[in-house]
């Protein structure tokens, strides 16, 4: 029997922690020149380095370097004068060498952190260090299992071998009490968004360039931490959060029932949200690592570092300082912002040039409310500030109503168009032809002969139900106020 | 130089025996052409190789068609580089593209690489004839040869002996006339001790001079290819066409060039005056043949009659070169040859449908690997393994800088450090069985392997009938300092003549 999530908070304390693997945006492969392109035809972008040829050499990107560290100096590490790359031994097909160009005791970014904010509580997640490392390929088991046991022949594609990966690994994070799921998603947004802002990846969840392993424990207040387990592959913000909460539900009706907790990796279940066991840590592979013989260690000097520190573009927690002050709102509407997720959408569409209470409108109405209905975040819809602040826009100029406008944000959730196709596809427009108005309304009033009387005799709030009665007719594409002078002036009413 | 003059045309026999200078100086001066040299050499491998078996792959075709490209070149007026024309064996670890690459071992057989090694660009690049792929311990594991999947090759000397290792059959083809230039690399001393038990001169490069983009990886931090010839000035003209910068090697040394055919022009002079000898007290004593210690104690009168000033120097920790170095390299290897798994090229054994990737995996490596490279993986992962990792890689490290801190402290008192290049001359083929008595034969050539630092192996007389080297050891970045000496040594002692093979 699972307990409830308050039973669980009333007897244990959880401590939870992320390492987060990024593909880096560089144009060529961590170690060869390369394309780091995706979606290309399998083995196109290969070479003897990414393909492990025998007497091929790894030679490292310097521009995946230099993103490393604005990764680190972002995150308030310190930066190694000197470190190494390491190998990490085990035999698997889809990586060419079998072994991995990874970091181990020498992390490029260490000891460093950021400030999260979850319902009006600031949290500190120390960053226990940043790494580079290189992607394996990929392998696809053709059978019916889709799995390398029992497949019938597998294929590689080593498109992906050796594109830049980088590893933030948080220090354990103890102190969120029932928050913990939340102030993890807090802060993997936050993340994402310092990377964004970095230029340093694209950072797409959904085409795995940002992925995640949870790791979670439960302790009684006052004991030790408990043993955690790793939930791995865990690749969505809301995810993130689902993890750690149904772990700390787990643990706790073994706990209670005086089980031990398995050290292990476990694997997440985006359909039903519980996580599964997967191979035991306890008989876990020894990698072998060592120092790569094969190349020299890196070793920035003071003065590219502080460069790269001056060079740092305008970090996402001090942005939204800044939007937040220029946007006049009252505290109350930024937390209602905050909850619905789209304060920075928000900050950024007036950037763009809309209106802050229209922005804030559109952001916390009906995208907030399209989000809901998919279970993602706003910041997970396929629709950008620079998509809603052009909306706006558009409705302010008199070329769409504020429903043409909801149906060109559809339609942008749809397809992930630019609104201007999206209405040009769509052919919404509002209907400025007096003649074709006039027409409606006429009809609208022969159909409605009461409320037409109604209004006659005064009632005029009752045109609204002519207005709409037209706007019906003509899908929406009509301005509803002059549908309205139109319809009145039919009537004979003054305005 | 040249006592052999080739202006009314010269037969093959004498076309064999000519240095590499004197071959590229003829056809330059149009005495003979480079496809008349080619085929000189491919007769003689026709001749000898039978009985040498120095040759894993004859490119006949690739030799000749390079030869006429020089002739060519310069019936078009071009101006030839220092060796163009001049064949040259090349060691079947370094990559050439479209040609059979098998690194001595059964797993690779058939592979023909999609690229060339750096080193191969280099020599294409400056007019060399490349004669084909010479023989070696397999992935160039071994001292004698005999490693090799594919069979030993035989001392010109003696045939019955092996011809050092793991470059045995480059320095083999040397020393039997079927090519004047060898390539080889050198991991604890595989260039050197092959040099010095076939009578010929081998060259370990500074580590990071010459690239190691395109050698197939035995153990990353020690590899290093060199040149091979019989007289000082050849292999220094091959060195300074190897050498240099390469973008694709991270741990190639930027910015550096050497004149080492200048230095063994100059070193010819044979005046060492000034020139302060360390002889290493580590390196010699038990151990050593009696026949070698005496030709090198020959070697250091030879030394002090040109005017060096000789001294004792003590390297105490040169005594862990050997258990060092048989953690560090089998530990690298064990990764290094990780790669070959059936999946991708190369041998695949077991994959009828029955077998489950893990066990192909499993078959081809056991049916691909001989014993030696087995044990050396065997024995470097267990090294790397966790908990174990500090006591022998780690500690193996610590001796590894011990090692270079001796070099340091010898070097503030000497110019070079000189020893016998082996402590046993060629021995029989099939003789020793014990792999620690064959690792032995390293005893002198470890310890600048593990400091990656420089040395050359020059003969320095016969003890019963076989060659025996000198080796001379420098400070890494004194490549040149390895070339004046040991040329130097070659002017007093004259060019050690080769006896023509015999069945």
């Amino acid at each position: 029997m699972s307990l409830s999530y308050e039973d669980v908070l009333a007897k244990y304390e959880p401590v939870w922690g992320l390492e987060t693997h990024v593909e880096l945006g560089t144009v060529s492969k961590m170690f060869c020149g390369c394309s780091t392109e995706f979606g290309a035809e399998p083995n196109t972008h290969t070479c003897p380095v990414c393909l492990g040829l025998p007497g091929a050499l790894p030679v490292v990107n310097e521009v995946a370097i230099e993103s490393t560290i604005k990764i680190g100096l972002a995150l308030n590490c310190s930066i190694a004068s000197w470190c190494r790359f390491a190998r990490k031994n085990y035999f698997y097909p889809d990586m060419p060498k079998n072994y991995q160009i990874s970091q181990y005791d020498e992390p490029l970014c260490f000891d460093g952190y950021i400030d999260v904010e979850v319902e009006g509580q600031t949290y500190r997640v120390g960053i226990e260090r940043v790494h580079m490392e290189e992607d394996t390929g990929k392998n696809t088991h053709v059978g019916t299992s889709g799995r390398i046991h029992g497949a019938e022949y597998s294929l590689v594609d080593f498109n992906r071998a050796g594109i830049p990966l980088i590893e933030i690994v948080t220090k354990p994070v103890p102190g969120c009490g029932a928050l913990a799921p939340e102030v993890a998603k807090a802060y993997t947004a936050a993340l994402r968004d310092i990377l964004r802002a970095l230029g340093v990846s694209d950072v797409r969840m959904e085409q795995g360039s940002l992925r995640c392993d949870v790791n979670t424990s439960l302790n009684v207040p006052g004991a030790e931490w408990g043993t955690r387990t790793e939930t791995k592959n865990v690749n969505s913000l809301r995810s993130v959060e689902r993890a750690v909460r149904s772990e700390m539900i787990r643990q706790a009706g073994l706990l209670d029932a005086g089980t031990r907790i398995k050290q292990e990796t476990r694997h997440f279940s985006e359909t039903t949200g519980d996580t599964r066991p997967g191979r035991s840590k306890e008989e876990a592979t020894d990698y072998r690592y060592f120092p790569e013989p094969d190349l020299v260690p890196v070793a920035p000097d003071a003065e590219w570092i502080e460069r790269l520190r001056a060079g740092l573009p305008e970090l996402p927690a001090a942005r939204r300082t800044r939007i937040i002050a220029s946007l006049g709102l009252t505290n109350d509407e930024i937390q209602q912002m905050a909850n619905a997720g789209v304060v920075d959408l928000v900050g950024e569409t007036v950037e763009l040039g809309a209106p802050a209470a229209e922005a804030r409108n559109w952001w916390q109405g009906y995208v907030a409310q399209k989000a809901n209905e998919r279970e993602v975040d706003a910041a997970e819809l396929p629709i950008t500030p620079a998509h809603i602040a052009r909306v706006i826009a558009l409705v302010a100029d008199g070329s769409l109503s504020t429903a043409l406008g909801r149906q060109a944000v559809d339609g942008v959730l749809e397809t992930g168009n630019d609104v201007d196709v999206v209405v040009a596809e769509k052919g919404l427009k509002v209907v400025s032809d007096t003649g074709a108005l006039q027409a409606a309304a006429d009809e609208a009033i022969a159909a409605n002969p009461d409320v037409a009387q109604k209004v006659r005799d005064g009632k005029v709030a009752a045109v609204g139900a002519l207005v709409g009665s037209v706007m019906k007719a003509t899908r929406g594409q009509a301005d509803a106020a002059a549908v309205r002078a139109i319809l009145l002036e039919r009537l004979g009413v003054p305005e | 130089m040249s006592d052999s003059s080739l202006a009314n045309g010269g037969s093959g026999t004498d076309l064999v025996r000519l240095t590499a200078a004197d071959t590229a100086a003829s056809i330059r001066r149009g005495d003979v052409t480079a496809v008349e040299v080619a085929q000189a050499h491919l007769a003689q491998i026709a001749k000898v190789d039978p009985l040498v078996k120095a040759f894993l792959h004859i490119d006949a075709d690739g030799a000749l068609e390079a030869a006429a490209s020089v002739d060519e070149a310069r019936a078009a007026g071009e101006a030839l580089g220092p060796l163009a024309g001049v064949p040259l064996a090349m060691k079947d670890v370094v990559v050439t593209k479209g040609l059979p690459t098998t690194s001595g071992s059964k797993i690779l057989e058939g592979w023909r690489p999609p690229y060339d090694a750096t080193i191969t660009t280099r020599i294409k690049d400056a007019g060399i004839v490349m004669l084909g792929k010479t023989n070696m311990d397999e992935f160039a594991m071994g001292s004698s040869t005999e490693n090799s999947a594919y069979g030993p090759t035989h001392n010109p000397w003696d045939l019955t002996k092996i011809p050092g290792g793991s470059s045995g059959g480059s320095s083999a083809a040397v020393a039997a006339f079927e090519a004047p230039l060898a390539i080889g690399t050198d991991t604890g001393g595989s260039i050197r001790q092959p040099a010095a038990v076939t009578g010929i001169v081998g060259f370990k490069p500074t580590y990071g001079a010459v690239s190691r983009y395109g050698l197939i990886a035995f153990s990353s931090s020690l590899d290093q290819a060199g040149p091979f010839a019989r007289t000082v000035e050849d292999t220094a003209l091959l060195y300074d066409v190897l050498h240099g910068h390469d973008p694709c090697d991270s741990t190639s040394i930027a910015g550096l060039s050497f004149d080492a055919t200048g230095a063994a022009r100059a070193g010819a002079a044979g005046d060492l005056t000034g020139v302060r000898v360390g002889v290493v007290r580590e390196l010699g004593g038990e151990g050593y043949q009696a026949g070698v210690t005496a030709s090198f104690d020959d070697a250091v009168a030879t030394l002090k009659g040109l005017g060096a000033e000789i001294v004792e120097v003590s390297c105490p920790n040169f005594e862990y070169a050997l258990a060092a170095y048989y953690l560090i390299a089998p530990s690298e290897c064990s990764s290094n040859l990780a790669r070959f798994d059936a999946v991708r090229y190369g041998l695949r054994v077991g994959d009828d449908g029955s077998n489950s990737l893990e066990e192909v995996m499993s078959l081809t490596r056991a049916a691909g690997f001989g014993p030696e490279v087995k044990r050396r993986i065997m024995i470097g992962t267990y090294a790397l393994s966790s908990g174990y990792y500090e006591a022998y890689y780690g500690q193996a490290q610590k001796v590894r800088t011990l090692i270079v801190r001796d070099f340091q402290a010898a070097f503030e008192k000497v110019d070079v450090l000189i020893s016998p290049a082996t402590p046993v001359v060629a021995f029989g083929i099939g003789e020793v069985v014990d792999p620690i008595t064959m690792y032995r034969n390293d005893l002198c050539t470890l310890p600048a392997s593990l400091a990656g630092t420089p040395a050359i192996s020059v003969p320095c007389g016969l003890s019963d009938g076989l060659p025996v080297g000198l080796q001379i050891m420098a400070p890494a970045l004194a490549d040149e300092r390895c070339f004046g000496i040991a040329a130097a040594f070659e002017r007093a002692t004259g060019i050690l003549q080769i006896p023509a093979v015999t069945a």
